[in-house]
């Protein structure tokens, strides 16, 4: 079992309705969240491109924010989500330094929060609520390790690329571009 | 080319649009931490050494300040935390892949050995023995026989100590300008060289400042080196650590980084200990006191300038 979230850039419009899903179905506090919305313009005009996309924590398989955790709060569990216990977070933000993508946070009350892929619906056989909700249908959870899933097939037949892959953390949220 | 980025959707405290998540007490504490490794590597060199007679200021004033230094680094390292309740998690497990988790563990041990060590000498800090505590004179009476063997394992805690506060930063690949093998060597020598200058503040003779002069030009020699080192190491780098890079050379932390770093807190008191070795009466406080500051600095800097250095956006 490997989870992977598979969004495609042409189809995504930037509506930002998977964060305010997020946001509502984790109870993220005001002003935090835990996916967001970039939008890149490249070239000029009359050359433009626009590339819009959801980010959020990548759920790195060579996890940086698991490896400096100083007691384990930050750790992977089966599936390869990279989730936080909040009664072992002590707060010191080495795990937030080590992440390339920015994608963690200090939670008001102290410990430190993310994206957890939405485990907790994914448990019962549903997808992340930010998936769930997409209007365009831009984006797709899925088992990589079954070759027939929807990710897996869509990773075979379209070109895609993962974030920063320099920093050698071997992403699992792909984009199709 | 890009042309232009937007973020949507995210603002959040601390973490755009840039990193502030580690804050001035991280940077007291680096240099803290250093500074007492310095001192406790040098006492104890001494002492196994067996001239702690000689170097009385090495071994018995200057290590007044580690207890100090390393109490207040741990307080300034708790108050950074935002989860400090669950601070114990610390030591319920030891993960040798996490800097912060062994440094911990490192830090548990030398704080108390260092009080221990202040306690030996506790019936010649307070000389008039009616006003001395019975229960401090019977443990001094019990380590004083024991302070070679706390010596000996000192000097690599010390060594640990102070490559830890450089390996602390340097272990996030995500911050390119930290993410350098030569930050370990750097703030150890650094931390070396502060704790050699404080020695030389409190240097009990002349022969003792001298030699901790001549030990802290070597360093300062050493530690120019290392930091071209880095430098050059970067500027043969990719891309992100060319950016890293520029905030040094060029750009927001230049003025920080070699007026007061390099220029104040290395040349000038390189140069005046040249000159008192070559034999010219010169202030031995000044070199001293700008080493101490040009250390402090030197960790605010890179504290705050690795926070800006990242990979996207």
């Amino acid at each position: 079992m490997r989870y992977a979230m598979v969004i495609d850039t042409l189809k995504c419009v930037g509506c930002s309705d998977c964060v305010v899903a997020c946001q509502t179905e984790n109870n993220v506090p005001v002003g935090y969240c835990r996916d967001w919305i970039t939008e890149v313009v490249d070239g000029s005009y009359p050359n433009v491109e626009l590339e819009l996309k959801s980010e959020r924590c990548n759920h790195c398989e060579n996890a940086p924010c698991v490896r400096c955790c100083p007691t384990g709060a930050s750790h992977i569990i089966d599936g390869g989500i990279v989730l936080v216990t909040p009664e072992e977070c002590i707060g010191c933000g080495a795990c937030i330094e080590s992440c390339p993508y920015d994608a963690r946070f200090q939670h008001p009350e102290g410990y430190v929060d993310k994206c957890t892929f939405c485990h907790h619906r994914v448990e019962k056989g549903q997808s992340p609520a930010c998936v769930s909700v997409c209007p365009t249908n831009c984006m797709y959870f899925g088992d990589l390790d079954d070759p027939n899933s929807e990710v897996s097939n869509l990773l075979r037949n379209r070109k895609f690329k993962t974030l920063a892959p320099e920093a050698g953390t071997k992403p699992h949220v792909y984009y199709l571009i | 080319m890009q042309e232009e980025l937007f973020i949507s959707g995210r603002d959040i405290p601390n973490i755009d649009p840039y990193l502030q998540i580690w804050h001035w007490p991280i940077s007291v504490y680096l240099f803290l931490g250093g500074l007492a490794a310095g001192i406790i590597f040098f006492s104890s060199v001494i002492t196994v050494l067996g001239k702690d007679k000689e170097y009385v200021g090495a071994v018995k004033y200057a290590t007044l300040v580690p207890p100090v230094a390393l109490s207040l680094g741990l307080l300034a390292l708790v108050y950074d935390l935002t989860h400090p309740l669950y601070t114990y998690q610390l030591y319920t497990t030891i993960r040798l892949e996490s800097p912060m988790s062994w440094g911990a563990w490192v830090l548990l041990i030398t704080t108390p050995l260092t009080f221990m060590w202040v306690l030996t000498y506790y019936s010649e800090f307070v000389k008039n023995s009616s006003k001395r505590i019975g229960f401090l004179v019977k443990i001094e009476e019990f380590l004083v026989p024991y302070r070679k063997q706390m010596a000996y394992a000192l000097i690599p805690l010390s060594i640990i100590l102070g490559v830890y506060t450089g390996i602390l930063l340097s272990a996030f690949n995500a911050r390119p300008l930290w993410n350098n093998a030569i930050l370990g060597p750097l703030f150890l020598t650094s931390g070396l060289s502060t704790g050699a200058a404080t020695i030389i503040l409190l240097a009990k003779s002349s022969a003792e400042r001298h030699l901790f002069t001549r030990i802290d030009l070597a360093l300062i020699v050493l530690e120019l080196g290392l930091i071209v080192h880095m430098i050059m190491g970067m500027h043969a780098g990719s891309q992100v650590q060319l950016e890293a890079m520029q905030l040094l050379v060029g750009g927001e932390f230049t003025l920080m980084f070699f007026g007061f770093v390099i220029i104040l807190g290395l040349l000038v008191p390189a140069s005046i200990e040249l000159m008192e070795i070559l034999g010219k009466k010169v202030p031995a406080a000044v070199p001293a006191m700008l080493i101490l500051l040009g250390g402090l600095i030197f960790r605010f800097v890179m504290v705050e300038a690795g926070q800006i250095t990242r990979y996207l956006y």
